[in-house]
């Protein structure tokens, strides 16, 4: 037995440090099974839910697609005029074909972190490798979505995103569950690779279900002047949602970002920080999150930045709207320096609609929902995801439907 | 709704307030204040800082914080006092501010489409509306008020009343704190957009005056209106002598029991 089989063994049961310990033995290790479809040809109820989540089914639009249901893998194609430059697999496909990956995995993020690491490893469900070919600038954004179709089902991917040197990429991920579902439990292991000189945008949109957890495990690794943007959606209810991603700014002038959008409803309990870590000459980092609490929802807003060489930089800011007297926001910004003339900042806003905004926009003639709608739509702004505009116009569109649909 | 103004001539009345009392945290801001406006007609509010002059025009708006004690007020012959703000506005009032809110994440351009296409208008309204008072258009991709210089705050607020299209126009000193340059450029806006509309407008040294025709002036002194008349004469005795004038003016003081006696400046 490997040695991360048995560390994943031991840790079977260790609990996250953060958020509602789950029994991971609750869910269901039966899916359906999926064969091989290109996205349009899919239900039409899986094509409107993943395009809910950024996908889009006709495939020109998308330099390469990587689309799972439950544990199969559906569908995967790079498009003619990409081939050669980037490359999209299942994990396990680019596991047999390159003897190298495996000094990728399992690298960034120890197996047994916690439960859901090891269930990651001991109930591997595939998962995405992508990689963006040295040199590469890709014109059209990837996209892969992970879909959930079968109810109360656990589903443990594990991706490998590699960015070699020089390229530069844009990667759209939807995570989505089947109108269907209630319940269940997604882990999404992610290990990025952020080459020399290499820019890599990731966005990645979730809309589970109402009885549904979701435990990401993220890390980042940056090398010299490259660019890691990490943007992160999550607009509509879920059970419970607990991730800490980290990025490593282990080259010089390494530059990472991590944006965040979160719009809490129903008994949703969201726990989502950023953790960026300088270890370089030159390294900045800037960590940017907006929440939004209605009803009974839970937001833990966390960020952590750690300066660890003298000449590094970073900022974190974070800001909550809390909607409701029964929802919560508890923004938890660290700064940790223990270096000389590492430069670390934070601010942190919390608080409910301004009644002077509102009344202003009612001077206007708004009403009192329609003003306080475009506050909320205002303050969840997708221009701090620095999206190209198609994109972008994509994401205005999600948080459009979020806001209508609730005020 | 007619009323006599103050030549004589019968005019539909726009606004009346009458026996305006109102409170803001408790504090008495304004007490017994009377006040008509007829159609067509510009009329100009004079007063020292802190006698209710911002005060008069929030409570005309309907900000809950500015709590009605007594009186009433009338728009278009309705009684408006107990209207929400968003109601009297679709009546046809339209007001700038003097420290409009900033909103972050609302950009101006998003405001001014809404104002547009309420009144039927088409988005190219907007960018027409932003050349005539000179606004760079990268200005309406900006959040709203948000770091904007006091210029930018006047022009932004003139451009979103002109956007309004509203009958009655309440203009909180669009002069004030606006350099040489963009005083004329607002000054003949202001002046283009009130031409067959009614107006309150606030001004504290009277330099709009230079480009818009006013009919009528009040001098609010110490939370009511004490006397009225004929614009440049009142502010030509104010710019001279001060406020003081005013408090030693008999009707200002209370002294005498007819007021019209003033109007004769």
């Amino acid at each position: 037995m490997s040695s991360s089989k048995e560390r994943a063994l031991q840790a079977r049961d260790k609990p996250a440090a953060l958020g509602p310990d789950l029994d991971v033995g609750g869910y269901s290790r039966n899916p359906q099974d999926w064969s091989n479809c290109p996205v349009s040809y899919l239900p039409e109820d899986i094509v409107k839910r993943s395009s809910d989540v950024g996908i889009v089914p006709d495939e020109e639009e998308r330099a390469a697609t990587y689309f799972q249901i439950d544990h199969s893998v559906v569908f995967k194609a790079v498009q003619k005029m990409f081939e050669g430059k980037v490359e999209v697999l299942s994990t396990g496909e680019a596991l047999r074909k390159y003897e190298w990956l495996k000094d990728y995995w399992w690298n960034l993020i120890k197996v047994d972190i916690d439960k859901y690491t090891a269930s990651a490893e001991l109930n591997w469900d595939q998962g995405y490798f992508i990689r963006v070919l040295e040199g590469q600038k890709v014109t059209l954004p990837l996209q892969s979505c992970l879909f959930v179709s079968t109810d109360n089902l656990n589903q443990n991917v594990h991706n490998i995103i590699i960015a070699e040197e020089g390229s530069e990429v844009q990667i759209i991920t939807g995570c989505a569950a089947h109108s269907n579902v209630n319940r269940g439990l997604h882990v999404g292991v992610s290990e990025f690779y952020i080459k020399r000189n290499a820019k890599l945008t990731f966005t990645m949109v979730h809309d589970w279900a109402l009885n549904f957890d979701v435990r990401p495990r993220t890390a980042a690794l940056v090398e010299d002047n490259a660019t890691f943007i990490n943007n992160y959606l999550c607009l509509r209810p879920v059970k419970s949602l607990q991730m800490y991603p980290v990025a490593y700014c282990k080259g010089a002038n390494s530059r990472v970002r991590f944006n965040t959008i979160l719009y809490g409803s129903s008994d949703s309990h969201l726990d989502v920080g950023s953790n960026v870590v300088l270890q370089n000459n030159g390294s900045r980092g800037e960590v940017i999150s907006r929440a939004v609490a209605r009803d009974n929802a839970r937001i833990y807003a966390r960020g952590l930045l750690v300066g660890k060489h003298g000449n590094s930089k970073a900022h974190l800011e974070c800001r909550g709207l809390l909607l409701s007297d029964n929802a919560l926001i508890h923004a938890v910004p660290e700064l940790l320096a223990n270096t000389e003339g590492t430069e670390l900042s934070h601010e942190a806003a919390v608080g409910k609609i301004s009644e002077d905004q509102v009344q202003y926009l009612m001077a206007r003639g708004f009403s009192e929902a329609d003003a306080e709608a475009l506050i909320v739509r205002g303050f969840m702004d997708v221009n701090i995801l620095g999206l190209p505009e198609n994109l972008m116009e994509r994401m205005e569109k999600l948080v459009e439907t979020t806001t209508q649909r609730a005020l | 709704m007619i009323s006599n103004d103050w030549k004589g001539r019968k005019r539909w009345r726009m606004l009346k307030v009458s026996g305006l009392s109102v409170e803001v945290g408790g504090k008495r801001v304004l007490d017994d204040l009377n006040l008509e406006v007829p159609k067509g007609e510009v009329h100009v509010l004079f007063g020292p800082n802190g006698s209710g002059k911002s005060s008069l025009i929030m409570s005309i708006l309907g900000f809950p914080a500015y709590r009605v004690v007594s009186g009433k007020i009338w728009f278009k012959g309705k009684d408006i006092t107990h209207l929400p703000i968003n109601e009297r506005v679709k009546l046809g009032i339209g007001a700038s501010f003097q420290n409009p809110p900033a909103i972050r994440g609302v950009k101006l351009k998003d405001i001014l489409r809404s104002l547009v296409s309420a009144k039927g208008g088409e988005d190219s309204r907007v960018r027409e509306l932003a050349e005539t008072i000179s606004f760079p258009l990268e200005f309406m991709e900006r959040d709203i008020n948000l770091g904007f210089s006091g210029g930018e705050m006047k022009k932004s607020e003139v451009l979103q009343v002109l956007a309004q299209d509203a009958d009655f126009v309440m203009l909180d000193e669009p002069d004030s704190g606006v350099d040489v340059e963009n005083l004329q450029l607002i000054g003949r806006v202001i002046n283009k957009m009130l031409k067959g509309r009614s107006a309150l407008l606030i001004t504290h040294l009277g330099y709009i005056l230079h480009y818009v025709d006013a009919d009528m002036a009040h001098v609010l002194l110490d939370k009511t209106i004490v006397c009225s008349g004929n614009p440049s004469k009142i502010l030509s005795q104010i710019l001279n002598e001060g406020y003081a004038w005013c408090e030693k003016c008999p009707v200002a003081r209370k002294e005498l029991c007819k007021p019209e006696t003033n109007l004769q400046l």
